[in-house]
């Protein structure tokens, strides 16, 4: 069964999932909606870059945040300096490495529902005065309803599931940063497979409800 | 070139200022009519005025609308028509434009002003369904309706579904109307949003010929019973003669005529592209009705036509065309032909087609303009010369309404 330090790894995986996917939403929205718009040449350099935690091995990723985050390095000098101390090896730490690696899982889908739409219904809504605000809200959404399903879904599920970001940035401390990827991974460890089966078993049924929720009751999904 | 355009237009404005329906003169907004423009000339209307650069494509226009009734922009496929309706509403940026609505200025590069479209108030019609998926119907209508200001007095919600006949449709979802329907139900939409200015971007280019005439007699009804000025683009003669009180001729992206319907229909001086088409206009009344022979009488400034019996009180209005090609001309009336409409016409002018075997004689039947197409050798058989008097026979007539 579960055990109690087990549990609070679940719980703690839930708390970072949720908030990651929150944090997703928000800033990932303006930028596949940028990306589909802009007529800018940084658009090359922007789709690239937010594309990178797709082929860049987690360790370099979770490399580089320690470097940027930590005492030396400029993000931390930073946070220091706002009184927020560093954020390696925190909740916060965990919480900015993981929106940096599963960016991609929300843009990517956003940005394919938000071309699909096409020019013509912004148009119709700013003859019919709304601004492009209002028509974001009002038209955008509402029609890319699915690509949000799938940005948020995938966003989620991609945030639980994450490991080596989290134990280069995170550590591995128990109720702080010890999510449940890392918690199998010490199970493995110390030989306890079966506490390791348990938790793996619910990552497994998990990802898999995810997906069926994904295919089986998004019909719209399925057919394009 | 610009100046050209302009001397154009100003030669053929006296034209359009003498003709048509009187237009009403209001200020809209309480703003302080102009002294230059309270000298004759109305502050409703749109004065626009274009130059956009594509890669393969030009457009210069300048435009001079009348405040009310419909005005088409008639041209061929690429001749800029779409493009100069959507620099009016502001969708397409024209870089160097000046864009004046019933005396509001829209656009004016000059000073810096460009008004988002969303700032304009105008109501647009696209050319296939623009209809928000998401919504019903009644939502659809209302999207604009919410929008639109408060203050501004407009077409109640009631009046717009009545005239477009679209109350059983309110609750449906878009994807299950017709093309004929969710065109009157777009119609309706931009109507409720409060538009001091109506854009038909071709509505009907997307419907087959029997919900094409199915959506005409609504859009004759908004014609009667708006009071703003409508811009239509078409390409279909048929729609324009029937539909538009103004032409502007479109080609390569510039204004090759502009003015009243009648007067600019009957211009022989047009590039031969349209002269294949050549027709007038002729606004007529139901003057009698010949009930044993089972026609009607139509008149008009220049006489009578008989057309088959018309299902329409005596005095009411109607719109026919007659094609260049359908009118023969006569020396003599011909009093044993079998032809039944017979015009006595003077000569006025003659030119080229496109097909050097005809030539297209401008004729005035009493102060109305006809064109006739005949052959170059009848013209010269019978030395026919400008003022020359003789009879039009006209062959068809083809009825709107």
């Amino acid at each position: 069964m579960l055990s109690e330090a087990d549990l609070a790894t679940l719980l703690l995986t839930l708390k970072v999932a949720c908030l990651a996917t929150v944090l997703l939403l928000i800033f990932g929205t303006p930028i596949a909606w940028w990306l589909v718009r802009t007529p800018s040449r940084w658009k090359g350099v922007v789709n690239a870059l937010v594309a990178l935690p797709l082929v860049l091995p987690p360790t370099v990723l979770g490399f580089y945040l320690l470097v940027l985050m930590g005492p030396v390095g400029p993000v931390g000098q930073l946070t220091v300096q706002l009184g927020l101390g560093t954020l390696p090896f925190t909740f916060g730490g965990i919480i900015v490495a993981s929106v940096l690696y599963s960016l991609p899982f929300v843009v990517q889908p956003l940005q394919t529902a938000f071309a699909a739409i096409g020019e013509r219904p912004l148009e119709v809504a700013a003859t019919l005065r709304a601004s492009p605000l209002d028509t974001f809200f009002s038209v955008v959404v509402p029609l890319t309803q699915h690509g949000f399903m799938t940005a948020t879904v995938l966003g989620f599920a991609h945030t639980v599931g994450e490991f080596g970001v989290v134990l280069m940035v995170g550590g591995n401390i128990p109720g702080k940063t010890r999510v449940v990827s890392v918690q199998i991974y010490n199970h493995v460890e110390a030989m306890e497979y079966a506490q390791a089966h348990w938790l793996a078993a619910c990552l497994l049924v998990f990802s898999f409800v995810v997906l069926l929720l994904l295919y089986g009751l998004n019909p719209k999904q399925g057919k394009h | 070139m610009a100046n050209r355009l302009k001397e154009t237009l100003d030669k053929l404005m006296p034209v359009r200022v003498g003709q048509g329906v009187p237009e009403r003169r209001k200020d809209l907004h309480g703003h302080d009519v102009r002294p230059e423009l309270d000298e004759g000339l109305d502050q409703k209307g749109l004065k626009a005025c274009f130059k956009i650069n594509y890669p393969e494509f030009n457009l210069e226009v300048d435009l001079d609308v009348p405040g009310r009734g419909i005005t088409a922009l008639f041209g061929h496929s690429g001749s800029g028509k779409t493009t100069c309706l959507r620099a009016v509403a502001g969708l397409e940026r024209a870089a160097n434009g000046y864009l004046e609505v019933n005396g509001e200025v829209w656009q004016d590069d000059n000073r810096g002003i460009f008004l988002p479209t969303h700032q304009r108030a105008l109501g647009y019609v696209f050319q296939e369904a623009s209809l928000f998926a998401h919504l019903s119907v009644r939502d659809n209508l209302n999207y604009g309706l919410k929008r639109s200001a408060a203050s501004t007095q407009g077409i109640a919600f009631e009046q717009a579904v009545e005239w477009l006949d679209i109350s059983a449709l309110l609750a449906r979802r878009p994807e299950r109307l017709s093309g004929g329907e969710r065109q009157r139900v777009a119609i309706a939409r931009a109507l409720l949003s409060k538009p001091r200015l109506l854009l038909f971007d071709e509505p009907l280019a997307a419907l087959d010929l029997k919900r094409k005439a199915e959506i005409l007699p609504y859009l004759e009804r908004l014609h009667d019973h708006l009071d703003i000025p409508m811009l239509y683009v078409s390409h279909s003669p048929d729609e324009v003669a029937r539909l538009a009180d103004h032409l502007v001729l479109l080609a390569e992206g510039k204004v090759v005529a502009a003015g009243a319907l009648q007067e600019t229909l009957a211009r022989i001086d047009l590039p031969a592209a349209f002269a294949d088409d050549a027709g007038v206009v002729i606004d007529a009344v139901i003057g009698g009705h010949d009930d044993q022979n089972y026609l009607s009488r139509l008149d008009f400034g220049g006489g009578a036509l008989f057309v088959s019996r018309q299902d329409k009180a005596l005095g009411s209005g109607l719109r026919c065309r007659i094609h260049a090609r359908d009118v023969s001309l006569n020396l003599e009336r011909a009093d044993n032909s079998s032809i039944l409409n017979i015009i006595q016409a003077r000569v006025i002018a003659v030119a080229d087609t496109d097909n050097p075997a005809n030539v297209l004689v401008r004729l005035d039947a009493a102060g109305t303009p006809l064109l006739a197409r005949i052959t170059r050798r009848s013209w010269h058989n019978l030395g026919l010369a400008p003022n020359r008097l003789l009879w039009a026979q006209i062959k068809a007539v083809a009825l709107f309404n």
